[in-house]
């Protein structure tokens, strides 16, 4: 959860990208990291392979500027997509104050996101969160490929909760940081939510 | 389980400095770091000042996170600590209480024995503070009084507007 720290006078978040392996988890830290400015980002850390799967995870720090005289910084981390790094992406959750949900919008992937997505669900009911109460959005991601799944079918499917979603190429960067913004708000006005 | 949310006052953020400091100086140790266990930096200390305590929280945050996992796999609660050597600095990490991480910086102007000596010590002091901080955390949670209650969305909105 949120550390508030009076003495340097900022709101530290966490924000975790979930999702099926390949999904685009990376790249969307990876195109977050090359188009903000470097005094509002710090270093990006990829624990991967050498094949460059993510092994670990990802962990980029981003300043979003100040709120009530208080620096608002969010770490963003994404979790191991594969299945078998399961142990992996609980210890990445816990704590986590906001989840994206990244879909592969491939609709070979299906299968996959439903997959992942359920994985999610249980992870955080272990860490003692319901998936309704936690600031979380979905983003569909590779909607320029060909074989993408229709988007009223991912969103029977993968949004059942109706909350807010984005179609995104991640590549390109189309959908990223409107996915960013929309989770930080969620984030922020939970924290609202506490005081209150 | 569900971890609370976490306020540091200026008062408090002061005794853990006076409490790694003394233990900078009592460790011979170069640096110190009090990080919580979900990657975020809370203090430090020392000649390190200014090297990239966020990759370092979040690392250290990630480290004992495994090593965690690891433990529950071989029947152990935890390993509380850990001991890095290196060539030149090693790293000793303790875990003050279920939720915040010590990390010592030192090289050989010191030595393990010590800062194992010293460390203990400290981490009773911070552990006592820390139970403080959550306890007076949550009782402004119950009553309502976050200093974030009154955030409204048009501050959120602001944010974003640029």
């Amino acid at each position: 959860m949120s550390f508030i720290n009076y003495s340097s006078r900022e709101i530290n978040c966490k924000i975790v990208y979930y999702g099926p392996g390949l999904c685009g988890k990376t790249t969307n830290l990876q195109y977050v990291y090359g188009k903000t400015n470097p005094d509002v980002k710090g270093k990006m850390i990829s624990l991967a392979t050498e094949t460059e799967r993510t092994l670990f995870f990802d962990f980029l720090p981003l300043s979003l500027g100040e709120i009530r005289g208080f620096k608002t910084r969010f770490h963003l981390y994404t979790v191991p997509g594969q299945v078998f790094y399961d142990a992996s992406r609980k210890l990445i959750l816990k704590g986590v104050d906001g989840v994206v949900f990244v879909a592969d919008s491939q609709i070979e992937r299906m299968e996959a996101n439903v997959e992942s997505l359920e994985n999610l669900g249980v992870n955080l009911r272990e860490q003692g969160y319901e998936i309704e109460n936690v600031p979380y959005v979905v983003q569909y991601n590779k909607r320029d490929l060909p074989n993408a799944a229709p988007l009223d079918e991912m969103r029977r499917v993968l949004n059942p909760l109706g909350v807010p979603e984005f179609e995104a190429c991640a590549t390109v960067g189309t959908g990223v940081f409107e996915t960013l913004k929309s989770v930080a708000k969620g984030v922020l006005s939970d924290l609202k939510k506490i005081g209150g | 389980m569900f971890d609370a949310q976490l306020v540091m006052r200026d008062d408090d953020h002061q005794k853990i400095l006076t409490v790694i400091t003394r233990l900078t100086r009592d460790a011979n140790a170069k640096g110190i770091f009090v990080v919580d266990k979900n990657g975020h930096l809370m203090a430090e200390a020392g000649e390190l000042i200014g090297i990239d305590g966020t990759s370092l929280a979040s690392l250290t945050a990630g480290c004992i996170a495994a090593t965690g996992g690891l433990a529950k796999i071989v029947g152990e609660e935890e390993f509380p600590t850990h001991f890095h050597q290196g060539q030149r600095d090693n790293l000793h990490i303790t875990m003050v209480n279920s939720r915040i991480i010590l990390v010592v910086i030192f090289d050989d102007r010191s030595s393990l024995g010590l800062v194992r000596l010293r460390v203990k010590k400290a981490c009773i002091e911070l552990a006592k503070t820390f139970e403080d901080i959550q306890k007076q955390t949550e009782q402004e949670t119950r009553a309502g009084t976050s200093p974030f209650a009154d955030i409204t969305d048009d501050d959120i909105d602001n944010l974003f507007s640029e």
